[in-house]
């Protein structure tokens, strides 16, 4: 099993989650993150005084697959991520040893 | 403050129905300004702080109340003595006072003239309030406006409004409060701060301010209650100068406003809200003191000037280290004292007194007057303000402890927090020590 983790634009959220949908996938986690890359933060002045707001708002994005479908997965949300402009985010993968369903105790594949 | 006027028996002024509403709704008005100027600054500082800066204010309106009527009253508008206080034992407790006795020269009972003056008296240490965000312990801060009041405020309303007080008597016009009430509180900032040191983290840490939303209606109700503060300042409308005073108020605001927001577009790249609030509130300082001398366009004149000097001045505090949290001095002091001069220039002589400021053909004496006033109020209360500060630090300690400091002055000196954002794992809180039990368990009805 892989889990794909995805920092993106928060407003790409729904094409995300149409275009996991439309996959096959079955649930995802979605958390409020901030953070930067290279283009940084942006510039804000309150009486003349200048802040640099270094971290922008961003979501995460989690899911777990299987692992064949690792990579496939990781272009469906890269394409649904992009906006072209600067400050898209990044998809990651990582292996994952094991997963377990709460509710029924499943293990592996079928926990997915 | 109109001049004081002496009138023979045969034509003394009688109780005007009109006037008095008039004055009780401008007192009312006035009121106002305190709350709201609570709202200007609770917006401007941090998350952590911001039930104390509206308590700050807030508090005023509670102890000034009461020393006004125990004895602020009478020292301010007593029976002179040696042009420096006044004292009338019938002021007293207001105990001496008759309900339709008239305020001397006016048209209105001396309780209605006691009421919008306490109005003036209550929002002016809140002022100060603004430059000692985050680090002051609400104990000291509610020690400091009783002492301040008694000391500096009281006396000085005497000085520039009271008959026989040196400055009125001089001829200084300061028609609502630029010296007694901007300058003074200005000074009084500038007089704590340099005694109580910088906030943890200024220059370092951001400290943006947290509700700008909260600023702009602050902003927007003093602006509201500023036309009580200077229209009801000729203590009724009679001949009309209210009703200029009026007019002055609102272009000599807006004349600030687009001044402040033009500067900051060439300086900085945007027009922002903290600058329409604070340019606002920067032309309503200036015109206090001198709508009622000039005409509309030098109302525009004299706004438009503060509101430059004022966003000029508020970067000053970086470039010479003394944090005046909220910029007091910035916009009050500096405000203050451009309204307070420009009298000297732009009085056009015939409305609220004859005096000429060098633009009408007045020469320089009134500048001379007006500049005398600004300097005895900027200095007598910068001094006494910095040695009240000193004491009350030596006996009880000014200022929170840094811990404290950094982990908000809300928990620590008012037990509370401004907002709930509830996160994981409950950060409303647990109920702990509830003075009543915790509900009982409904009784359910179980189906047999």
């Amino acid at each position: 099993m892989k889990l794909i983790t995805a920092v993106v634009k928060p407003h790409r959220l729904d094409e995300i989650k149409e275009a996991l949908q439309a996959f096959g996938i079955q649930g995802l986690t979605v958390t409020e993150a901030s953070g930067y890359g290279r283009q940084r933060g942006h510039t804000e002045v309150y009486r003349g005084a200048e802040y640099t707001v270094d971290l922008v708002p961003k979501i995460r994005i989690e899911v777990l697959v299987e692992d064949e479908d690792a990579e496939q997965l990781i272009e469906v949300v890269v394409k649904a991520a992009r906006t072209g402009k600067i400050g898209d985010g990044k998809v990651w993968s990582v292996p994952v040893e094991t997963a377990v369903r709460v509710r029924t105790g499943e293990r592996g594949p079928d926990a997915l | 403050m109109p001049p004081g006027i002496t009138t023979l028996a045969a034509d003394a002024p009688t109780l005007s129905a009109a006037n008095t509403g008039f004055m009780l709704i401008c007192s009312a008005l006035v009121m106002l300004m305190t709350p709201a100027l609570a709202f200007f600054y609770g917006g401007m500082v941090r998350v952590k702080s911001t039930l104390n800066m509206l308590m700050m204010s807030f508090i005023s309106l509670g102890i000034v109340t009461i020393l006004w009527v125990l004895y602020g009253f009478s020292i301010a508008f007593g029976t002179d003595s040696g042009s420096v206080v006044g004292w009338s034992s019938d002021y007293v407790g207001l105990s001496g006072i008759g309900l339709t006795e008239l305020w001397p020269g006016y048209t209105i009972p001396v309780y209605v003239f006691a009421v919008f003056q306490l109005m003036f008296a209550i929002i002016t240490p809140a002022l100060i309030s603004g430059a000692l965000a985050d680090r002051v312990k609400f104990t000291a801060w509610a020690l400091f406006i009783a002492l301040w009041v008694t000391v500096v405020y009281f006396p000085v309303a005497h000085w520039v409004w009271g008959t026989g007080g040196w400055l009125f008597e001089m001829g200084v016009i300061d028609f609502a409060g630029g010296t007694a009430v901007h300058i003074n509180a200005g000074a009084a900032a500038l007089g704590v701060i340099l005694v109580i040191g910088k906030r943890v983290g200024f220059k370092k840490d951001p400290m943006r301010p947290h509700s700008l939303p909260l600023v702009m209606l602050g902003a927007g109700l003093l602006w509201f209650g500023w036309f009580g503060f200077n229209a009801g300042s000729w203590l009724g409308n009679d001949d009309g100068v209210g009703a200029v005073m009026f007019v002055n108020t609102q272009v000599a605001t807006a004349a600030a406003m687009l001044a402040w927001l033009a500067y900051e577009k060439i300086r900085h790249g945007a027009f922002t809200t903290l600058g329409a609030a604070s340019g606002a509130v920067a032309g309503l300082v200036a015109i206090t003191p001198a709508g009622g001398s000039c005409s509309p366009l030098g109302a525009i004149a004299i706004g438009a000037v503060a509101g430059l000097l004022c966003a000029m001045a508020v970067g000053l505090k970086y470039k010479f280290g003394y944090d005046d949290s909220l910029d007091v001095i910035g916009v009050h002091l500096v405000g203050g004292i451009a309204g307070s001069l420009l009298v000297g220039l732009f009085a056009t002589g015939g409305v609220q007194s004859e005096a000429k400021g060098l633009f009408y053909g007045g020469g320089l004496e009134q500048l001379g007057k007006q500049a005398t006033g600004v300097f005895a109020v900027l200095a007598y209360s910068l001094v006494v303000s910095a040695l009240l500060a000193f004491a009350i630090d030596k006996v009880m300690g000014m200022r929170v402890s840094e811990d404290d400091e950094v982990r908000g002055i809300d928990q620590v000196e008012h037990a509370e927090t401004a907002y709930d954002f509830s996160g994981a794992g409950g950060g409303a809180g647990s109920r702990k020590t509830l003075t009543e039990p915790l509900p009982a368990a409904p009784n359910k009805k179980v189906d047999a």
